[in-house]
């Protein structure tokens, strides 16, 4: 994901000279092209993240397009304040890019950890919550979250993740992608999960259950369309996010459901990492063993709720 | 663009402010009025002496900026700019009223001349970093001035943004520190060793100007010479007392939070009758 991203910013630098990248101190080769070419446009503002954020703000503020860019923690937590000030209240665009969010960074312990961010962030009005699937994805909504006329979160994983879409999606900030079609139980992928969502899939389809595949990118605001779809056509609907299930992209979803007018017959399941600290060595396949997101894992929780949930049929009731 | 005026005129203009700020206390029961008062011949230097604006063209993209970062003293940035003909008077009657356009601290474009809203410290400076670096890659003129508390030196962001301006070369950025010698709840020395400052900001690299912050001449001296100083960034030490022009709150750290009552008033805008 940050070669992706990394490639379509120096793109779109050069469409546009009001974009300007700033760095924390990271991405030192990763960012030589866009040195190379636009260098009086790049600012490494050293590991100081809360100036980074109203620095940006500043800029935008002057009429650039600043994309701000550090490890996930240290660019929403640390300056948690500058971006509900600087950005959310003052509306200024400025792309926020928290790169290694999730459990990317997991052979680094919690500190380098960001199961909390959306839940930091999704308080913040007017901010815009974006979290890419894959490479493709990241580079479809870098270019919308830079025409947005607001702030911007970018979440994104690291490097090496597999790619889902062939080539880059006709992708906008909202509007979920349909990634598998299915019938029975609808999977809704946030951010970096979605290879392993689409993994667990295939788990799923051997079991004999049809699973339909979502990939809810953009965490605030909703794409309600399609939530009030899934909730309508599936049994089970599960959110996946390498995030704590402590209001995350999950929280959103129930918050929105519990405030439909009419209550819903399918079912939540909210999958995620747990409420707790983990604090013990291993890198990021290590932690989401512990904390439930693997493939099996995921297929195993949907279709228990799918068997609970679903009405048997006369030979299952039989059977039974 | 700058307006030209006799030192007694600055000082007229200075003593009329401060006669609003201290009404604009009262009516709106607002605190925060020493702080307001130490910096009112700052906000005077600035915008009669430095700051090349022009009120009729509050969005001009060539313009200076200016920053109050200590938002606290919001009805001294209200009534200069209504002073200086950015908005009419009569809206400094809507201070701090519920559903009124200007609150007890700026809001983000509440009125013509707010360049953002303020009042959690430590963010203006690095606001006004960022203008600047903007208008140098946009090729603009525009000089960027930051108003800081002294115990808004206590933040953190305020000595990365200080880092940060030096090593990207920005000479058209000027701090401005009102240095009262308060902050909330103590001597701004005491409570977090904030004395040597102007040695600190030397020590950060950046052209250190230590001045009488009620001087308005000097004051005006000083800021016309930023952008001077080739690609280092400049600050002001201004040397002010809390509470300044009414004698019974001068260095009198009460009047962080006190409101006047109507006699006090009174007596406050008799001691700043136009002589």
């Amino acid at each position: 994901m940050r070669n992706a991203f990394a490639d379509e910013i120096t793109q779109l630098a050069a469409r546009d000279p009001r974009v300007v990248l700033l760095s924390g101190d990271i991405g030192n080769r990763l960012f030589n092209p866009f040195k190379e070419s636009f260098g009086d446009r790049f600012i490494n503002c050293g590991i100081a993240e809360q100036n980074m954020v109203s620095v940006a703000a500043g800029l935008a503020m002057g009429g650039m397009r600043p994309v701000v860019y550090t490890i996930a923690p240290f660019v929403t937590a640390r300056c948690l304040e500058q971006i509900r000030i600087d950005l959310g209240y003052h509306r200024q665009p400025v792309v926020v890019v928290g790169v290694g969010a999730g459990l990317s960074y997991a052979n680094l312990g919690a500190t380098h950890e960001t199961l909390d961010d959306l839940a930091m962030l999704r308080a913040i009005p007017g901010l815009t919550i974006v979290c890419p699937g894959d490479a493709m994805e990241v580079r479809g909504l870098l270019r919308a979250s830079l025409a947005h006329d607001g702030p911007v979160y970018l979440r994104l994983g690291k490097k090496g993740e597999p790619v889902v879409h062939e080539s880059v999606p006709d992708i906008a900030i909202i509007r979920a992608l349909d990634v598998r079609r299915g019938d029975d139980v609808c999977l809704l992928s946030v951010g970096n999960v979605l290879p392993i969502v689409v993994q667990a899939t295939d788990l799923l389809v051997e079991r004999g259950i049809s699973p339909r595949v979502v990939s809810l990118h953009t965490v605030k605001p909703l794409d309600e369309a399609i939530l009030r779809d899934v909730f309508a056509q599936h049994v089970v609907v599960a959110t996946v996010e390498e995030h704590s299930v402590v209001g995350g992209a999950g929280g959103a979803v129930a918050e929105w459901l519990i405030d439909q007018p009419t209550p819903a017959s399918a079912r939540l399941l909210r999958i995620g990492c747990d409420d707790r600290y983990l604090c013990e060595a291993g890198g990021q396949s290590h932690a989401r063993e512990r904390y439930g997101l693997t493939p099996a894992s995921i297929a195993q929780r949907v279709e228990a709720a799918y068997r609970h949930a679903r009405p048997l049929t006369m030979t299952e009731w039989v059977a039974s | 663009m700058n307006a030209s005026h006799a030192q007694h005129d600055l000082q007229d203009i200075a003593r009329r402010i401060r006669r609003r700020v201290v009404r604009m206390s009262h009516d709106g029961r607002a605190p925060h009025l020493g702080s307001s008062l130490s910096c009112i011949d700052i906000l005077v230097a600035a915008y009669w002496g430095a700051l090349r604006i022009d009120p009729a063209r509050p969005d001009d993209p060539d313009r200076d900026r200016f920053i109050l970062s200590k938002g606290h003293a919001a009805a001294a940035w209200y009534a200069t700019l209504a002073q200086r003909g950015c908005f009419p008077d009569a809206l400094l009657d809507t201070y701090n009223q519920p559903g009124g356009a200007l609150p007890e601290q700026p809001s983000p474009n509440c009125a013509p001349g707010i360049e953002a809203a303020t009042g959690s410290l430590g963010h203006g400076l690095s606001l006004g970093l960022g203008m600047a670096l903007a208008a140098r890659m946009r090729r603009q003129p525009s000089r960027v001035f930051v108003l800081l508390s002294d115990g808004e030196c206590n933040e953190g962001s305020v000595w990365e943004a200080a880092m940060l301006a030096l090593a990207q070369r920005v000479g058209r950025l000027c701090a401005v520190v009102d240095y009262n010698k308060w902050q909330a709840t103590g001597r701004s020395n005491e409570v977090m060793a904030l004395d040597p400052l102007a040695d600190k900001w030397r020590a950060f690299g950046w052209s250190v100007c230590e001045v009488d912050g009620h001087d308005v001449d000097v004051l005006v001296d000083a800021m016309k010479a930023v952008g001077e100083h080739g690609e280092q960034p400049s600050v002001i030490v201004a040397h002010t007392v809390k509470g300044k022009g009414v004698s019974f709150m001068e260095d009198d750290n009460n009047w962080h939070y006190r409101v006047p009552d109507d006699a006090e008033l009174a007596a406050s805008l008799t001691e700043l009758t136009p002589t």
